[in-house]
């Protein structure tokens, strides 16, 4: 590919100085979205991924910031943008989707006046049109009888359709790249599954590069294109999709895949990883992983913290999981 | 094959009224939510009996109930042949009590932050004057976190080894039933598998027969010997695990089961559910799940599909074959 990625960010680092010493909960992340493209993000609480998206689109509440690293957009340095001059990419060429969609709403405002106020704010455009633009977004994600549905207030939605009226302002500006943290994740497995198909086909007809932060692993492999693993602030593992979740090189992402009860089915017990995720106030040395990590040896408490670059360009891993392992299980 | 657990056309209503005045006022009618509808099940001793749906189905309705948390408004639940609704003799209301317990979905909220871990667990035997020496310490290691853990605060513990108190705390009165809602939700799935392979351990171990309430088809496919589905309150479909994830009968068991996400479902494009779960307030007539189904006919908007049995299924479906 010779087209500038829609999102480029380079060896991003976001640090929060607290009392008890500065902490890191992103480290040296690198990763990139093509137009058109969804990029999964995944990982257990805590893992830094909120942490990132927020850092992309400038809302890293004080006094966690961004101390090294870049992100361009479109090719353009945004990581150096003041508060105002971030406030008005959002929304233009930057939207986003939170778990609760109350985050973005006001509650003050009618649906239509937050469409409508949006539109305006970043395209050019006469009242009127803000308006019939509104009311064709709301179609575009499906609420029914959008003309009258524009003039209620996110109150009286369902949480399926204030996901949906959160979807239309995320778009309604016709935004390069959409952040969607854990969209789906407070809602029912239908509801899920209707907002899922919306994102995908809007990614797909309107060729928006989609950022989508889930801990699901099934929401992954349906939606995403290629897939970031998160641990511990820093990436573990990234690549196509398919090629990350059938045959993980990380120990995480294999252990991930493995203790879900469908990659187990007809087991009696589950295969599990021991402990838990490290607080980050408490990082291991090396490898964060290395304690959980039935593959650790001498190098990995040692050496300073593998990195996707550093290694095999897939895994951040010294001893990455052979790729013919599962040809062999199965011979 | 002995059911331990029987419940008989429960029903249980919420008054959801707002306060008089404003209802005067507003000139609103009271307003009734039937969270569970007539539902009737038997688990058997030893047995994983899991109900799924989803959220407002009437899950953790059904769970309080059968621990006694919220009375039924109709129906019966009995546990070893004894209704606590009903029965009047104290003794055996109390040895039914401490034969079942329940754990909750999120463990941080259930536990008390000023107690040691050592008094949250024996806390249910104490308040009955039972013996709890060594208890806490013991039911740490059972749980396969150490005795040493009995002295510290919960607040030290990570989701995962909370939960694991919470269940010590659950076994601390021998109880030969426990009701798990969503005990694994809020954990991340690296953990979860710690937690549900302790479960299965216990049950081994212990004899244990477990209510376990989900909204995850994975979970439960891996946990569950029989599976409820509800939908706004009623069951729709019962079945035996494999009977059911390898036959669904119901329109929205099937409608579930297409719409979950699968781990190996790359690229899978699914026609997505129509609608979305209605109003319980004013569920719709007939079946209520006829404004969504993609079979329904006139017939279903009219009259409540009764439970019938189609070879090892239970469903309550007019189409259903
Ligand atoms: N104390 C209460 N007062 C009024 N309504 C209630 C009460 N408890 C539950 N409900 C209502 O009863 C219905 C069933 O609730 P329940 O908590 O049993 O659902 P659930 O299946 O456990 O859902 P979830 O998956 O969200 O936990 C819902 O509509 C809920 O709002
Ligand atoms: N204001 C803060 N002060 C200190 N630590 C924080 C703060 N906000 C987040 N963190 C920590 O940063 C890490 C990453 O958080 P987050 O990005 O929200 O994770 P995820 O979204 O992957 O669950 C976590 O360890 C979290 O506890
Ligand atoms: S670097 Fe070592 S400890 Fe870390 S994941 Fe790889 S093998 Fe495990
Ligand atoms: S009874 Fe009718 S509406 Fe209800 S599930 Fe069956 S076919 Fe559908
Ligand atoms: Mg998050
Ligand atoms: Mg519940």
């Amino acid at each position: 590919m010779t087209d500038t990625p829609v999102l480029s960010v380079r060896n991003l680092v976001v640090e929060i100085p607290t009392r008890h010493g500065l902490l890191r909960p992103v480290d040296d992340v690198s990763y990139d979205i093509e137009a058109g493209e969804i990029l999964g993000v995944v990982g257990e609480s805590g893992a830094g991924k909120s942490m990132t998206g927020n850092a992309v689109i400038g809302l890293l509440d004080p006094p966690a910031r961004i101390t090294s690293g870049e992100i361009l957009l479109s090719g353009q340095p945004i990581h150096n943008l003041g508060r105002s001059a971030l406030r008005r990419l959002r929304g233009k060429k930057m939207g986003m989707i939170f778990q609760d969609p109350l985050t973005s709403l006001n509650p003050l405002l009618t649906v239509g006046e937050q469409l409508s106020e949006t539109i305006r704010e970043h395209l050019d455009v006469s009242h009127d049109q803000a308006r019939k633009r509104a009311v064709a977004a709301l179609e575009e994600v499906g609420i029914p009888a959008a003309s009258a549905r524009i003039n209620s207030y996110p109150h009286e939605f369902s949480g399926g359709m204030r996901q949906r009226v959160v979807i239309a302002l995320a778009l309604c500006a016709e935004p390069d790249l959409v952040i969607a943290d854990e969209p789906t994740t407070a809602l029912d497995v239908s509801v899920q599954a209707q907002i899922m198909a919306l994102l995908k086909r809007l990614c797909r007809e309107r060729g928006v590069a989609v950022m989508l932060v889930t801990h699901d692993m099934g929401v992954i492999a349906e939606a995403a294109d290629r897939v970031a693993v998160m641990y511990a602030g820093r990436l573990a593992e990234l690549g196509g999709v398919r090629e990350v979740l059938t045959n993980a090189r990380h120990p995480y992402t294999d252990g991930l895949m493995a203790s879900t009860p469908l990659a187990s089915a007809g087991l009696k017990r589950l295969r599990q990883i021991p402990g838990a995720m490290p607080r980050l106030g408490a990082l291991p040395t090396g490898c964060a992983f290395h304690p959980r990590c039935e593959y650790a040896q001498d190098r990995c408490r040692k050496d300073p913290g593998p990195t996707i670059d550093s290694c095999d360009g897939r895994a951040a891993c010294w001893f990455p999981l052979a790729t013919d392992r599962k040809e062999e299980a199965q011979a | 094959m002995s059911a331990i657990i029987k419940v008989e056309h429960l029903t249980r209503v919420f008054d959801v009224s707002k306060p008089l005045l404003n209802r005067v006022i507003e000139r609103l009618p009271r307003a009734l939510l039937t969270a569970v509808s007539d539902v009737s099940f038997e688990i058997e001793e030893n047995s994983v009996y899991a109900l799924v749906g989803e959220s407002g189905s009437g899950k953790s309705t059904i769970g309080k109930i059968m621990v006694g948390l919220v009375a039924p408004t109709e129906g019966s639940v009995q546990i070893s042949g004894v209704d606590l609704a009903s029965e009047t003799d104290a003794a055996k209301i109390e040895a039914v009590r401490s034969e079942i317990q329940m754990i909750f979905q999120d463990p941080f909220a259930s536990l008390n932050p000023r107690w040691r871990v050592r008094d949250v667990i024996a806390e249910p035997v104490a308040a009955k004057g039972g013996d709890t020496t060594g208890l806490a310490e013991k039911l740490l290691e059972q749980v396969g976190l150490s005795a040493a853990d009995a002295g510290k605060y919960p607040h030290e513990f990570s989701g995962g080894q909370r939960q694991r108190i919470c269940i010590a705390r659950a076994l601390a009165s021998n109880p030969r039933i426990i009701v798990c809602d969503e005990p694994t939700s809020a954990l991340d799935v690296s953990v979860q598998a710690q937690v549900l392979n302790l479960m299965s351990d216990l049950r081994e171990e212990l004899g244990l027969t477990y209510l376990f309430i989900s909204h995850d088809l994975t979970v439960v496919q891996h946990m569950a010997d029989r599976i409820g589905v509800l939908y706004l309150g009623r069951l729709v479909e019962e079945a035996p695990r494999d009977v059911l994830f390898n036959d669904p009968k119901h329109p929205y068991t099937q409608m579930l089961f297409a719409a979950a996400p699968k781990m190996d479902g790359f690229g899978r494009e699914i026609e997505a559910p129509k609608g979305e779960i209605p109003d319980a307030i004013n569920p719709p007539t007939g079946c209520a799940f006829h404004p969504r189904c993609p079979l329904a006919v006139e017939r279903c908007s009219r009259e409540r599909p009764e439970m019938r049995n189609i070879g090892k299924t239970r469903v309550a479906c007019h189409m259903a074959e």
